[in-house]
Parts: C-alpha cells; sequence; structure tokens
C-alpha cells in the first residue's frame, strides 16, 4: 500500500510556527526553557522550534540533545543493542524548563526513557513534551504538552515522519507495516 | 519488494555486533574498532557526570575471575559493570575453591548456575580464556592471559591516543621495553597496526618477540629496533612496557640496572622523539626502571588518564558484550 502523506511541507511549518506561539504563550519566563531534541528526529524539530521562538519573541531558547539509548526498557530482549551516541546538554538543567522534543508519541516508552535520563542529569523545575504527531496507543500514562497533529492509526500502520534535516525533505505520512515473517 | 518501504521508524538504530565474548582483537575489523571507541566516547560523557549510573544492564549479573593479581585491570571492570547498573561478583584464586583444587570449567559452570551472564577473566596460561569460551553458555571477556592477549587494554590505549590525535592511521608507535612476555604488546600490536599506524618494537634482543617467521602476519607490520634513540626518533606515541619480573624466570636480561642503563625512558631520550609526543604505560610502573619518574609524571604523560579511559571502554564493551547475538 502506498503511503498516504498526512502534512506537507508547507503544513509542518504552520504546525511548527503555532507550536512555538503555544510554548511562549503557555511559559512566562522563556529565558528558563532549554528544549532538548530527542535522537533522532527530535533534534531538527526543536532546533526550529527555538529559531522560531527566537523570531516571534527575540528570546534565545538553548537547544540540547538528548540519546536515551540505555534507559530503554526493551534491551536486552531485543537481539542487537541500540547504537549509544552522545548527549550534550548546555548548561545544567537544574530548575529549568525543558521542554522535550519527539517526532512521534506514540506508547509512550522513549519519552519515559528521556525522562529517567534527564532525571539523571539534575533536576528541572518542570519538564514538558512537545511532539510533531501523536498517533495514540499508549502503554504509559503519558502525555504531551503541546501536539502537532493527531493522527488516529491502526497498531499495523507505521507514521513516519521526514524532516529535510535528517530525511532530505519535509513531509509526515502513514502507511501499512508490512509483516516481514516477523 | 521490501525495500520500497521505509524502515520501521521506531526502531532505533542498531550496532553491527556479533560477538558473545571478547578473547582476542587480532581478527577485529576497522568497524569494531570504530563501534567501541565511539561508545566508549559516550561512556566517558556519563563517568563525568555527578550521577555515573544508568540503568543499561539492570539486572545483568557479572562476574570477575581472576587467577592472577590485578588492581587497576579488575576494580576497572567492576566499577564499568556496577556503573552500568549490573550485579558484580568478584573471585580471586587466592580466595575461592580453586585453592581447593576445582577446575576452570567447573568453576565457570558454578558461576553460570548462580545467573552469571558474563564472566571476565584473568589467567596465567595464553589461552585459558579461549578454552573457557569453548565450555561457557556465559560470555567471556579475556582480561589478560598468560602472555597472549589484553584486548581491553589495547582498546582503551587506542581509545586514549584518539583523543588526542586525529587518527590513528600515519603515527609512529614505539612499544619500549619487553614485548617478548607482553600480552599489552601483542594486542596493541594487532589493533594499531590494523589502523594503520607503523609500530616499532625496542628492546635487547633478548626481549623482542621471538617466532616472527616471515610467514607471520605481522612480520611485515612491524620494526624491531635495539637502539632506543634510533627507535624513538621522530616518535609519535611512547609505550613503555612494564618489566616482567614474574614472566623472566629464565633470567633474559643480565642485570636490571645494565637494562635500565640503555632503556629507561628518560627525558634526554624522549627529547628526540616529536615535541608533542605521547608517553603511556600500561601499569603497574616499576617506579625509575623502565621510565623515569620525571617523564611519567611529566606533561606529555597519559598514564592516569589511560586509567580513566580504560574505564569508558570497559563499559563499552560490557554494553556490546551484553548485546551481542548469541553465536
Amino acid at each position: 500500500m502506498e503511503p498516504t502523506i498526512v502534512l506537507n511541507r508547507e503544513d509542518i511549518r504552520r504546525t511548527l510556527g503555532r507550536m512555538a506561539h503555544e510554548i511562549i504563550e503557555t511559559n512566562k519566563d522563556l529565558l528558563k526553557i532549554i528544549m532538548i531534541g530527542m535522537r533522532t528526529r527530535g533534534v531538527p524539530m526543536a532546533n526550529r522550534l527555538a529559531a522560531n521562538i527566537k523570531a516571534f519573541e527575540n528570546a534565545q531558547i538553548p537547544v540540547g540533545v538528548l540519546d536515551f539509548s540505555l534507559y530503554r526498557d526493551d534491551l536486552g530482549s531485543r537481539d542487537l543493542q541500540p547504537v549509544v551516541k552522545s548527549t550534550s546538554i548546555p548548561s545544567g538543567i537544574d530548575g529549568k524548563i525543558i521542554i522535550l522534543v519527539d517526532d512521534v508519541l506514540f506508547t509512550g516508552r522513549s519519552s519515559r526513557a528521556a525522562m529517567d535520563a534527564l532525571i539523571d542529569l539534575g533536576r528541572p523545575s518542570a519538564i514538558k513534551l512537545a511532539v510533531l504527531v501523536d498517533r495514540g496507543h499508549r502503554e504509559l500514562p503519558i502525555r504531551a504538552d503541546y501536539v502537532g497533529k493527531n493522527i488516529p492509526s491502526a497498531r499495523d500502520e507505521e507514521v513516519q515522519v521526514k524532516l529535510t534535516e535528517t530525511d532530505g525533505l519535509d513531509e509526515v505520512s502513514i502507511y501499512k507495516k508490512i509483516e516481514s515473517g516477523k | 519488494m521490501k525495500e520500497n518501504y521505509p524502515q520501521d521508524m521506531h526502531q532505533p538504530e542498531t550496532i553491527s555486533w556479533h560477538r558473545k565474548h571478547l578473547l582476542d582483537i587480532d581478527d577485529f575489523s576497522i568497524s569494531e574498532y570504530d563501534l567501541v571507541i565511539k561508545t566508549a566516547g559516550v561512556m566517558g560523557g556519563i563517568l563525568s557526570r555527578p550521577i555515573k549510573k544508568v540503568p543499561a544492564l539492570r539486572g545483568r549479573t557479572i562476574a570477575t575471575l581472576f587467577y592472577e593479581p590485578s588492581t587497576r585491570t579488575r576494580s576497572s571492570f567492576e566499577l564499568a559493570a556496577k556503573y552500568l547498573s549490573a550485579d558484580v561478583v568478584n573471585l580471586a584464586a587466592s580466595s575461592s575453591s580453586i585453592t581447593k583444587g576445582e577446575s576452570l570449567i567447573d568453576t565457570l559452570h558454578t558461576l553460570e548456575a548462580m545467573g552469571v551472564e558474563i564472566i571476565i577473566m584473568r589467567h596465567p596460561l595464553a589461552g585459558a580464556c579461549h578454552l573457557a569460551a569453548r565450555h561457557a553458555k556465559s560470555s567471556i571477556i579475556n582480561a589478560g592471559d598468560g602472555g597472549h592477549a589484553h584486548p581491553t587494554q589495547a582498546l582503551l590505549d587506542m581509545y586514549t591516543i584518539l583523543k588526542h590525535k586525529p587518527a590513528i592511521a600515519g603515527l609512529n608507535i614505539v612499544i619500549l621495553g619487553d614485548s617478548r612476555h607482553s600480552r599489552v604488546a601483542r594486542s596493541n600490536i594487532w589493533g594499531l597496526t590494523a589502523m594503520g599506524a607503523s609500530v616499532t618494537l625496542c628492546g635487547p634482543r633478548s626481549l623482542l618477540p621471538i617466532g616472527l617467521t616471515p610467514r607471520h602476519p605481522l612480520y611485515s607490520k612491524i620494526k624491531l629496533e635495539t637502539d632506543i634513540l634510533r627507535a624513538l626518533e621522530g616518535a609519535d606515541v611512547v609505550m613503555a612496557l612494564r618489566m616482567q619480573k614474574e614472566r623472566q624466570a629464565a633470567g633474559l636480561i643480565p642485570d636490571i640496572r645494565e637494562y635500565v642503563s640503555q632503556f629507561r625512558l628518560t627525558s634526554d631520550r624522549l627529547a628526540v622523539a616529536k615535541p608533542d609526543a605521547l608517553v603511556m604505560h600500561p601499569g603497574p610502573v616499576n617506579e625509575d626502571i623502565e621510565i623515569s619518574f620525571e617523564v611519567a609524571s611529566g606533561s606529555q604523560s597519559l598514564i592516569t588518564e589511560q586509567v580513566s579511559n580504560g574505564l569508558a571502554v570497559r563499559m563499552a564493551v560490557l554494553y556490546l558484550i551484553s548485546g551481542g547475538s548469541k553465536e
């Protein structure tokens, strides 16, 4: 089955603009915010949200990168380990408002791992979650504070986010997963 | 047909590591070296945090089984395992049933029956870890077997060099001292030559490796030199080795003072190497025998950094081994 395009380049641009406005609206003190992208596609998204906030309010939001692979709950149950990559968080996170940024919110397990990884780095005053797509099917009591688009999906469907920085184009699509004999 | 569909986006990029055991690095590919070194870089980041603990190996049990004394390797592996949240049990031959005559294989099976999944082993006999791996259900990590191999030491030495030099390829590396009895030298030679360094072994003729016939895969890759100044000239890295008194029953050097006068790494001798040459030593140092106190504690010395890097490399190895596919 051919993938169906849910958001195109223009939609993604407008959505990230709206999300930046929501972040500005709900956070009185923008200088306390650190935007943290969850590898891989959360990173360019975090950069774009920070650039939007800079354009709208002229506030410079620091952006960090979080690799949470050592905190995954499926280590050891998988045949192969994930590649661990570096985490780089600008300045300390104590007392800061952390906005965790990810492309797709699905089971909530990645967000759980990311929060555990963050809490090992310090004690932020709050952690918020911003996602481009919420596709449902949560397995943990986790919700996003800023959602680009709710895309109701079936479990056997796959929601794919492509961003220019990582994939060469901006596009969100949905397609049926092909069972590869698994 | 499957290629037409994008890959599962929710699965992280997974490592291409297929080793169940780490026995030697003589068959490592460049991409395996790169993976260990890159992973160690991330682990090094964890070590600089206020909370040095990640849950990656939570619920895993690891044993250290040392038939030879060790301070840094054993404690470094133990801490590496603990920083990854594994449970660790330490066995030293001197204080265990081994003194009652329990065989190596029986000891392994006993540990496995208690749920140990990774066994870090040091043994005075070359090949002991390979033997253990043939009989073990658990993963075996060689922490030094006789004069044969010490893979994690070579990996940490390579990681240390790469923290100071952009690449290993093209470096002139001198391994100074008793390379004949040294498993550290042997493992480093495999690793460094695979990465493209040119390696010179320097020492008295009786302490240079014997049995390197032209047919040996390393024969064309290393130089042997008995004159320390000729060896050190233009060197980028100097690794001094420990004089292994316990492996020199045969009296291969007539007198330790003669060795010191000809081969000790002193600042005068180091001066003929490149001005930014790195000085390394796997430890423990015999003070003022293979290396002068001045050089060992000087600005070019990375000896203490090697110890901290060893922790990061061993965390990387434990993480990779624990996910390696079951052979």
